[in-house]
């Protein structure tokens, strides 16, 4: 907001703090450039798409991820498409979309979900999700002053169980580039936002008992997906483990383990594995039963080790 | 109005008499008299608005309170539950909302259906529902409204045409109108009421809705709960035009004091015969709410205290049903009695909604799809489960 003035952060309840503080003292500090939209997605989205080609640099929240959809044809149809359909004219690329996804407990139905994957789909977007504070603040940076369209997904389970060091000053963590946060040989386990630390956990889980290394890789962007790390690793490995919260049919990890199994497949020791939400809609008190946590996590790392 | 000796009223309290109140001067009335009673004036937009003299009866008002009543200890009930950890997930609360749902259920039968969003657990009462059923829901329990299943945002119910309890803003407010058209087309001498709030009035889908509404004549009610906050936006930041009733353009409208019982039930009785007739009406209610959006939001950081409990002190929709009985004369042993009972209902819900089981693992399964061969579903580690079809939960 400081180093550029055409940077506008709006969308709903977002002056006096947000439902997770994320805006707290911006309406203070950059007035109208921080502003509350009525309650309307896709027209919160469309508006920004509109902002984003007379070159305003547009941050729009989205409540929750789960309230996404009415934005969706805005996203898909307008932001992505604005380049590519105008030969050059125009651009959304200063658009960047924010939004709380992912399981916090007891969201239930429509509090909990994790949509990357329907925007993972749409060339001319990127996806970017954080796994922790620091690396929040640079992903951050970097979609905002991205040229395309970004969407940035945070995990809500994280704004408050999250704790790091986050260097003050601005800095920006590169898209496109996974983060390797565990040195391993013998299986590789993918994820992002929340599930990195289940899969940090489980690492060190089976490390200890079973005497197995992972390498435990946080893919950070989705689209697009550092593919050079994540075949670098399986290479390395010969095993590879994907987990993500969202229902398993279609999931990202369906990408990840098609494209791995195609560049690696002489590589591979076991059939790549998923270990995903169910295909239900998210529940309410099954939630435990649907996500994907540690123990489903080692169980899979145990029998692809053993295949 | 007869004068009635001591003895006769003796009669009348132990019930071998029709009931009967009377006042200091003991002058007396049966509880099923109708008096009136003047209400606050609405506000009309492209129709010429009902007077504002609400006819109505001892028995009814007691009637009413009951059930407002009943609403406001379920609610508070369920903050304190909530604030025990005992519910969790999202809680949205109608505390001081309860004469608008009351009175509209004065004006309709449960032929007429009813579409709501989130904050829903006083619909589900005042159609039909138990307070055991939305507590038990409320803490995910199986004898809960939806089994458990659905929650604080999603209770139903078929028999009383209640179809939600919808968690989206907004979203509701199409289904109100396919609601409608189905009744039209059944030639149901029956309206739906669509119901929404502040918030929602800015989506999009509310105007593709009273569109198709408007073209097509549907027998539709708007009923926008106008409690002046979209989550913690006051709707005059939100709303280029906060006066709701008007929004529909070429749809009449009429705004209504929400926190009046029979002012609401007046305005629904017009607004159900003007619906039959002509088609879709929008009714704005001036309500408020005390709690904040949901649990999760103390309420506060928007609007001032005062602001509250001014509300409380001189609109309280319960307290002035309250009054209003006893100034008709009414016995307030007996609204002592009827409180006391109502409190009992609400702590026996309590304790019945603790003390119920959690729903078996393998609904998670259930009723994904009608047909489930082929349609495995794939678990959290890829083996595949069967999944089931019965919408009675039979087992």
């Amino acid at each position: 907001m400081d180093s550029n003035d055409k940077a506008l952060v709006f969308g709903e309840d977002v002056a006096f703090g947000g439902v997770f503080r994320c805006t707290v003292g911006l309406l203070e500090r950059y007035g109208r450039r921080c502003f509350n939209t009525p309650l309307c997605e896709q027209g919160i989205v469309g508006f920004g798409i509109g902002l984003a080609t007379q070159g305003y640099t547009p941050i729009a929240e989205i409540q929750f991820a789960d309230y996404i959809y009415p934005a969706f044809d805005q996203l898909v149809n307008e932001a992505a498409k604005y380049r590519y359909r105008s030969g050059g004219t125009f651009t959304a690329g200063g658009l960047t979309v924010r939004a709380p996804y992912g399981a916090v407990g007891h969201g239930g139905h429509y509090h909990s979900q994790s949509v990357e994957s329907f925007f993972t789909h749409v060339p001319g977007l990127k996806v970017v999700v954080p796994s922790s504070p620091a690396q929040a603040k640079g992903l951050l940076l970097s979609c905002i002053q991205d040229p395309d369209p970004c969407i940035f997904f945070e995990p809500k389970m994280l704004y408050r169980t999250s704790v790091e060091e986050v260097p003050v000053g601005e800095y920006t963590i590169p898209l496109g580039q996974a983060q390797m946060l565990r040195e391993g040989a013998d299986i590789t386990l993918i994820g992002w936002g929340a599930q990195v630390h289940v899969l940090a956990q489980a690492a060190q889980a089976v490390a200890d008992a079973d005497g197995i290394s992972c390498e435990v890789l946080d893919l950070r962007t989705l689209l697009p997906w550092d593919v050079q790390a994540v075949t670098a690793s399986v290479n390395k490995t010969g095993r590879l483990l994907v987990s993500h919260e969202a229902p398993l049919s279609s999931g990202f990890g369906a990408e990840l383990v098609a494209e791995v199994s195609r560049r690696c497949f002489l590589r591979l020791e076991a059939p790549p594995v998923r270990v995903c939400g169910s295909d239900t809609p998210f529940p309410l008190v099954f939630e435990p039963l649907y996500l994907p946590g540690v123990e489903r996590v080692v169980d899979a790392i145990r029998a692809t080790v053993r295949f | 109005m007869a004068l009635r000796s001591a003895s006769t009223q003796l009669l009348g309290r132990a019930g071998l008499l029709p009931a009967a109140v009377c006042n200091a001067f003991h002058r007396c009335m049966s509880t099923s008299d109708k008096f009136s009673v003047e209400v606050l004036p609405f506000k009309a937009h492209r129709i010429e608005p009902p007077n504002n003299v609400v006819e109505t009866s001892i028995d009814e008002l007691v009637g009413m309170y009951e059930l407002m009543y009943k609403m406001r200890r379920m609610e508070i009930a369920a903050d304190m539950m909530y604030k025990a950890k005992l519910i969790r997930g999202f809680c949205h609360l109608y505390d001081g909302q309860e004469a608008v749902m009351t009175g509209i259920e004065a004006a309709l039968t449960k032929e007429d259906a009813v579409i709501t969003s989130y904050r829903d657990h006083c619909q589900h009462l005042s159609r039909g529902g138990t307070v055991k059923e939305v507590m038990a829901e409320l803490m995910g329990k199986r004898d809960g409204a939806s089994k458990g299943l659905g929650g604080s945002m999603h209770m139903y119910n078929r028999q009383a045409n209640f179809y939600g309890g919808n968690g989206i803003v907004g979203a509701q407010i199409p289904l109100g109108a396919g609601l409608a058209f189905a009744l039209k087309y059944q030639k149901k001498p029956n309206v739906a009421i669509a119901m929404y709030g502040d918030g929602a009035a800015n989506q999009g889908q509310k105007y593709e809705a009273l569109n198709m509404a408007g073209l097509w004549n549907l027998p539709v009610i708007f009923v926008c709960e106008n409690n002046h906050y979209g989550m913690g936006t006051a709707e005059w930041r939100a709303a280029k035009s906060s006066t709701f009733y008007t929004r529909g353009d070429y749809i009449p409208g009429l705004k209504v004091d929400g926190m009046d019982v029979l002012a609401v039930k007046k305005s629904m009785e017009f607004a159900k015969a003007y619906a039959l007739e002509h088609g879709p009406i929008i009714m704005e209610m001036d309500t408020y709410r005390y709690h904040g959006h949901s649990m999760s939001d103390p309420g506060s950081t928007y609007r001032t205290r005062d602001e509250i409990s001014t509300m409380r002190q001189e609109r309280d929709p319960v307290e002035r049903v309250r009054k209003l009985l006893l100034a008709k004369g009414y016995d307030a042993a007996a609204i002592k009695a009827m409180e006391k009972s109502v409190k009992k209902e609400v702590d026996t819900a309590v304790e019945e909604g603790k003390a119920a089981a959690t729903p078996p693992n393998e609904w998670l399964w259930r009723n994904v799809y009608v047909a489930p061969a082929n349609m495995d579903m794939r678990t959290v580690e890829g083996t595949y489960v069967q999944p089931t079809y019965d919408p009675t939960y039979s087992s």
